[in-house]
């Protein structure tokens, strides 16, 4: 058991409130928050970890089943492992934090076998660590993080960000939405897990993911970067949530007529999908998979199999209707710009983990996919934790900080119109779930969105504070525009096809922009070029 | 979408209203009810956590759909995705049985 004195306090609060003192809070109860917690409080830290939903359940991990990047430590395994994605990537990525990731992940997945995760034997009697059952890992994360003496609060979205008079971040507050209250964390540090944003699109466990910890982070002027890369759909059953795109590399796709969809595939091949899509219904059959694979498929992921099993389509039989939902920064490369080994923002006090953070070091410009955002969340989560509970051992006492709240959209009372978080929903999934704006960019397209999009930015920053009622989905929506609004300027500023950014008027790479681009800003978006690591040696060396 | 609480078997033990991720579910003095159902996300987590097989989520992401609860429960569906996890008492060797290693890479 945790010494009790290493758990967050509750002190008194007015009627209608709790307040919790804490060194770290943790927003966010997926993966990486749960690692974050854990770590935190490993290093002797006390820690809250406010989940938005559920911790257990809330996020994209929960509801799925993801590969992990988990690599065995032989130097030509873990080589060709960090070989064999880099063209894919738009050689974006950075050997050495790959090189650290998969050390970590490594590590990590050997505590999960400790901690009692039913791995699989494979016939020759070795434990394969390379894929995790969602629901079962996740449970598993909240059992360790209370062992761990982690105050958790579910039901409990963060709503904005505490600074201190300098400027650090020292907490944040928001609702429990189950009690009808408000929660403050005083905190001398915190963690953002929050996960990407999934503009409500539905693909599977992703309503939850709607960028919340990006406005949070940048109402205290936090940067971004590799926002460009946000634009990966998922194919799923068109009436249903289950995207497991892996098992569509055993489909056959087709037109309404049974004609097959020429150079249609899972891998490789989803862009003559979202084109087909575009012109009329596309249908699937999973008829490449033969018995063995069946039965694999239906042990591994069993949740795949409900949508057809409650339908009455035999997937591997019948053609059923198939659509691809925007999985937007959950499965992108961008996210918050992590400044260095602990996975620190570009705020003091702000760190940042998991989908939240940019993958640009381990993925570059093209997702690695579950298995890559797997690793990910468990070691920038471990990092972000322990970075998090080093850095509030260096501030002072809270005692005597003054703290403020940093929140601006939906909370100030502008008395000129209601904020209608739903309208506002509609509005940005209009911009961002289109094909032929998201998937296939162009200029004059982009420009087109970006326009409505800062024309709603300049309306939600005039409605009126939203009422206790609405203010969680109006958080949220502000957030999907906002996350809607850095992704295209990044898009029109990187000129060139790199990675899954595609633009049909500069369809190919340009070896001049192998660099970052970085974003920020909320009234006035603004982007700028940082260059690669490698690409800055290079210079430097001219 | 969420679709049903069978009022025969929920015992009350509100444990679908903690675990929602999306809050749909709120308490009441007896059995809970479906109280945002639009705000359902699909993803099948609350029949996994039911202990009584009293929930039935709907396949259909987008629009509700009828459901008769006596056709229903004369299949197996209710109760399905947790015994094919392996999270009843019947069935918890299929908790370690992920044969996902043997589909990566195609």
């Amino acid at each position: 058991m945790p010494n009790p004195s290493h758990r967050a306090e509750r002190v008194s609060a007015p009627e209608g409130s709790v307040v919790f003192e804490a060194d770290v809070l943790v927003i966010g109860g997926g993966p990486a928050g749960t690692w974050a917690a854990v770590s935190a409080a490993e290093r002797g830290a006390r820690v809250v970890l406010a989940d938005k939903g559920f911790c257990g359940t809330s996020g994209a991990t929960a509801a799925a089943g993801t590969g992990v990047w988990y690599i065995d430590p032989d130097p030509a395994l873990r080589e060709a492992a960090m070989a064999n994605r880099e063209k894919m990537g738009g050689y974006l990525q950075d050997r050495r934090w790959m090189t650290r990731v998969l050390d970590s992940t490594y590590q990590h997945s050997n505590r999960l076998a400790d901690w009692g995760y039913p791995y699989p034997v494979d016939g020759r009697g070795k434990s394969q660590r390379n894929s995790l059952q969602g629901p079962e890992y996740m449970r598993l994360m909240r059992k360790r993080t209370k062992q761990a003496g982690v105050t958790i609060l579910d039901h409990s979205p963060a709503l904005e960000l505490l600074v201190d008079d300098d400027g650090a971040v020292a907490g944040a507050s928001g609702m429990r939405r189950q009690k009808q209250d408000r929660w403050t964390v005083r905190a001398k540090a915190v963690v953002i897990a929050t996960g990407g944003c999934a503009f409500l699109s539905k693909t599977l466990g992703s309503n939850v993911l709607t960028g919340d910890g990006y406005l949070m982070a940048a109402e205290v002027g936090a940067e971004f970067t590799s926002m460009e890369f946000s634009n990966p759909y998922a194919i799923s059953p068109a009436f249903g949530s289950v995207t497991k795109t892996l098992f569509y590399g055993w489909a056959s796709f087709s037109y309404d007529d049974g004609s097959v969809v020429p150079g249609a595939a899972s891998k490789g091949g989803r862009s003559a999908i979202a084109r087909a899509l575009l012109e009329g219904p596309v249908y699937a059959r999973l008829d490449k998979a033969d018995d063995d694979v069946r039965h694999h498929m239906r042990v591994s992921q069993p949740n795949f199999f409900l949508p057809f099993d409650r339908t009455g389509i035999d997937p591997f039989k019948d053609r059923f209707p198939v659509t691809l939902r925007l999985e937007g920064t959950v499965r992108g490369t961008g996210g918050l710009r992590i400044v260095d080994d602990s996975c620190a923002s570009s705020v003091p006090g702000l760190y940042a983990a998991g989908d939240a953070a940019t993958r640009e070091l381990i993925c570059g410009g093209f997702t690695g996919g579950g298995s890559h955002n797997a690793a990910w969340a468990m070691s920038s989560g471990a990092w972000a934790g322990q970075g998090a509970a080093d850095y509030a051992t260096q501030v002072g006492p809270a005692a005597g900080r003054t703290l403020s709240s940093a929140g601006a959209v939906a909370f100030r009372s502008r008395s000129r119109r209601a904020f209608a978080p739903a309208a506002l929903a509609r509005a940005v999934q209009a911009e961002v779930f289109p094909y032929e704006l998201n998937y296939f960019r162009e200029a004059s397209r982009l420009q087109g969105a970006l326009g409505r999009l800062d024309a709603a930015w300049r309306d939600v920053s005039e409605a009126d504070a939203a009422d206790t009622s609405e203010i969680v989905r109006a958080r949220e929506t502000a957030a999907m525009l906002a996350t809607a609004r850095w992704m295209y300027r990044s898009a029109l500023a990187r000129q060139e096809s790199r990675g899954m950014h595609r633009r049909d008027d500069f369809s190919e790479q340009d070896s001049r922009q192998r660099h970052y681009v970085t974003t920020g800003g909320l009234d006035e978006i603004w982007t700028s070029a940082r260059p690669h690591a490698e690409a800055g040696y290079a210079e430097a060396a001219e | 979408m969420i679709e049903v609480i069978d009022g025969e078997r929920c015992t009350s033990c509100d444990i679908c209203v903690n675990v929602c991720p999306t809050n749909v579910f709120d308490k009441t003095d007896g059995i809970p009810v479906i109280a945002r159902q639009g705000d359902c996300q699909t993803c099948f987590l609350c029949e996994l956590y039911c202990p009584e097989d009293a929930l039935y989520v709907s396949p259909f992401a987008d629009q509700a759909q009828p459901i008769d609860l006596v056709a229903l429960k004369q299949t197996d569906s209710m109760g399905s995705y947790r015994r094919a996890v392996g999270w009843t008492d019947e069935t918890s060797d299929r908790r370690g049985v992920d044969r996902s290693y043997l589909l990566f890479g195609h």
